[in-house]
């Protein structure tokens, strides 16, 4: 109950000082603005509820892009994980690689991607995926390296076979981990993906939110965010339940 | 390559207790080192089979890792550890089933799962696994426990659930790191007697580590002391009586008592 009431609460009373502060044009007062340009969370709501049909296409179109980018990562990532975790010599040699992906401006590779592959969906995926591969890839592999080295010996002298060995010890004994390194992806993979429209996209919520930022279309504007903040949240939820299902032993 | 039946083959073993040679252990002249520094050097030591082989020693002196080397995860820098005649690592690791010292049982698996870890290894289904531990549970008063998360068990009962994980696994040889050190007094004596009971039933060829003298007297036919890094020996003890059914009367017995001194003087010795 008290878990959730009292952010709800929060959320209320944030909410009525917002609207009662940008119905009576206080905000726009303040910043010597025209009242339009400050929606209060009714005109955002209304403006979601009209537009629902518009907002609902774009959102699935940048859904799409945010859920391949995860899978992708999470299958390269994974993979990663896995094959440094069994050859030492691939760690060392391709740990500063990831860490250095890590530290590419998206800002400055989008355009680049944008200019070699056009505006399809394959350069939005791209770029959820790469900020999504280095929580995904480093969480993996701590995990499975978190591996009490007794309990490989005993596993040993119980006969299992290396392959064994990752089934029934090291893959449980990381998933936990991994769960963590999903749930930081989940929370950036939408800004990448709106980031990633931003530079140059036909449809999806970034793209909305840029053409509506030349219109004026501020209320639409923030209710494209909050569909944004409410897939992420979704994800997030989604990705919590998974993980209660799955690691029933924590 | 499926095993025909290896559950069946555990349970053979189990109920005939037939000693063979080939379970019979002998190490000569083992010494071992990491990098530059000898842990354990001019080791020889035997035991026939289904005999029962305590090594108690200071802490550090290389005890485990002596048992790491018998039951063949590693290969000793010198001399030559040989199981029933098997004396690669690989040989002996498939005649030595390895009980480490903190139970370590699977999180993900309900006791039962733990327990038949080594026959899901060896091939079989989860419930065949399941149906080849079960009786031993029983016999074990484990029953009423199969499906227990490990978190859900008491100290003693996990130490239960491990070593019949040992067991089931149906090698000749059992080697047996601390298994009760983690254990309160009270806990620890009632597992002993278990243990003995476990082995008069059941007998194996055991290699029992431990820092617990009493321990060692009770439960093995000959003990060896060994002194502080690098591991040697520096006393052999046969223990007056093994594995009896009355545990306070043994230990207060003055033959135990007057072996227990020895060991312990033979390991104050061997601690300088």
């Amino acid at each position: 109950m008290r878990r959730w009431l009292l952010p709800l609460g929060l959320i209320a009373l944030l909410l009525g000082a917002w609207q009662i502060a940008a119905s009576t044009g206080a905000i726009a007062d303040a910043l010597s603005l025209e009242d339009f340009l400050v929606p209060s969370p009714v005109e955002i709501a209304s403006s979601l509820w009209e537009n629902r049909e518009l907002l609902a296409e774009n959102a699935w179109v940048t859904l799409k892009e945010i859920l391949l980018g995860i899978l992708c990562a999470l299958l390269v990532g994974v993979g990663m994980a896995i094959l440094m975790h069994r050859w030492r010599l691939l760690r060392d040699a391709a740990y500063p690689l990831i860490v250095a992906s890590q530290t590419i401006p998206v800002v400055v590779i989008s355009p680049i991607l944008l200019v070699w592959f056009g505006y399809g969906i394959g350069p939005k995926v791209f770029i959820v995926a790469l900020v999504c591969f280095f929580p995904i890839t480093v969480n993996a592999l701590d995990g499975l390296r978190s591996v009490d080295p007794e309990a490989v010996k005993m596993m040993r002298s119980l006969g299992a076979s290396r392959r064994q060995r990752f089934r029934r010890v090291e893959a449980p004994a990381a998933l936990p981990s991994l769960f963590s390194g999903i749930k930081i992806a989940v929370v950036v993979a939408p800004i990448g993906a709106v980031f990633a429209e931003w530079v140059g996209a036909d449809a999806g919520l970034g793209r909305l939110i840029q053409s509506d930022l030349a219109n004026y279309q501020v209320a639409r504007q923030f209710a494209a965010v909050v569909v944004l903040s409410g897939m992420a949240l979704v994800l997030i939820g989604l990705t919590a339940l998974a993980e209660r299902r799955i690691v029933t032993w924590r | 390559m499926k095993p025909e039946s290896p559950g069946s083959q555990t349970m053979s073993a189990a109920a005939s207790g037939r000693a063979t040679p080939a379970d019979a252990i002998a190490l000569r002249g083992v010494g071992h080192s990491y990098g530059d520094l000898p842990t354990l050097a001019g080791i020889d030591l035997q035991a026939p089979a289904h005999g029962v082989l305590g090594l108690v020693g200071p802490s550090g002196c290389g005890k485990s890792t002596l048992l790491e080397l018998i039951c063949g995860l590693q290969d000793p820098s010198a001399g030559t550890i040989s199981i029933g005649g098997a004396t690669s690592a690989e040989a002996r690791l498939g005649r030595c089933a390895f009980m480490p010292q903190r139970d370590l049982l699977l999180p993900w698996y309900s006791a039962i799962d733990n327990a038949a870890l080594a026959l899901r290894n060896q091939g079989l289904g989860r419930r065949e696994a399941r149906a080849a531990a079960a009786g031993l549970f029983e016999r074990f008063g484990l029953a009423g426990f199969e499906a227990a998360r490990p978190d859900e068990l008491s100290g003693g009962m996990r130490q239960r659930v491990a070593f019949l994980r040992t067991l089931i696994a149906g090698k000749p040889t059992l080697a047996l790191d601390e298994p009760f050190a983690a254990l309160d007094a009270i806990t620890r004596a009632e597992m002993q007697e278990w243990l003995a009971a476990a082995l008069r039933t059941d007998p194996r060829t055991v290699v029992l580590v431990t820092h617990d003298v009493e321990e060692a007297l009770y439960l093995c036919d000959r003990v060896a002391v060994l002194s502080a890094r690098p591991g040697r020996i520096v006393a052999e003890l046969t223990a007056p009586r093994p594995r009896a059914a009355d545990r306070d009367a043994a230990v207060t017995d003055a033959e135990f008592v007057s072996a227990r001194e020895e060991a312990m003087r033979a390991l104050r010795e061997g601690s300088r």
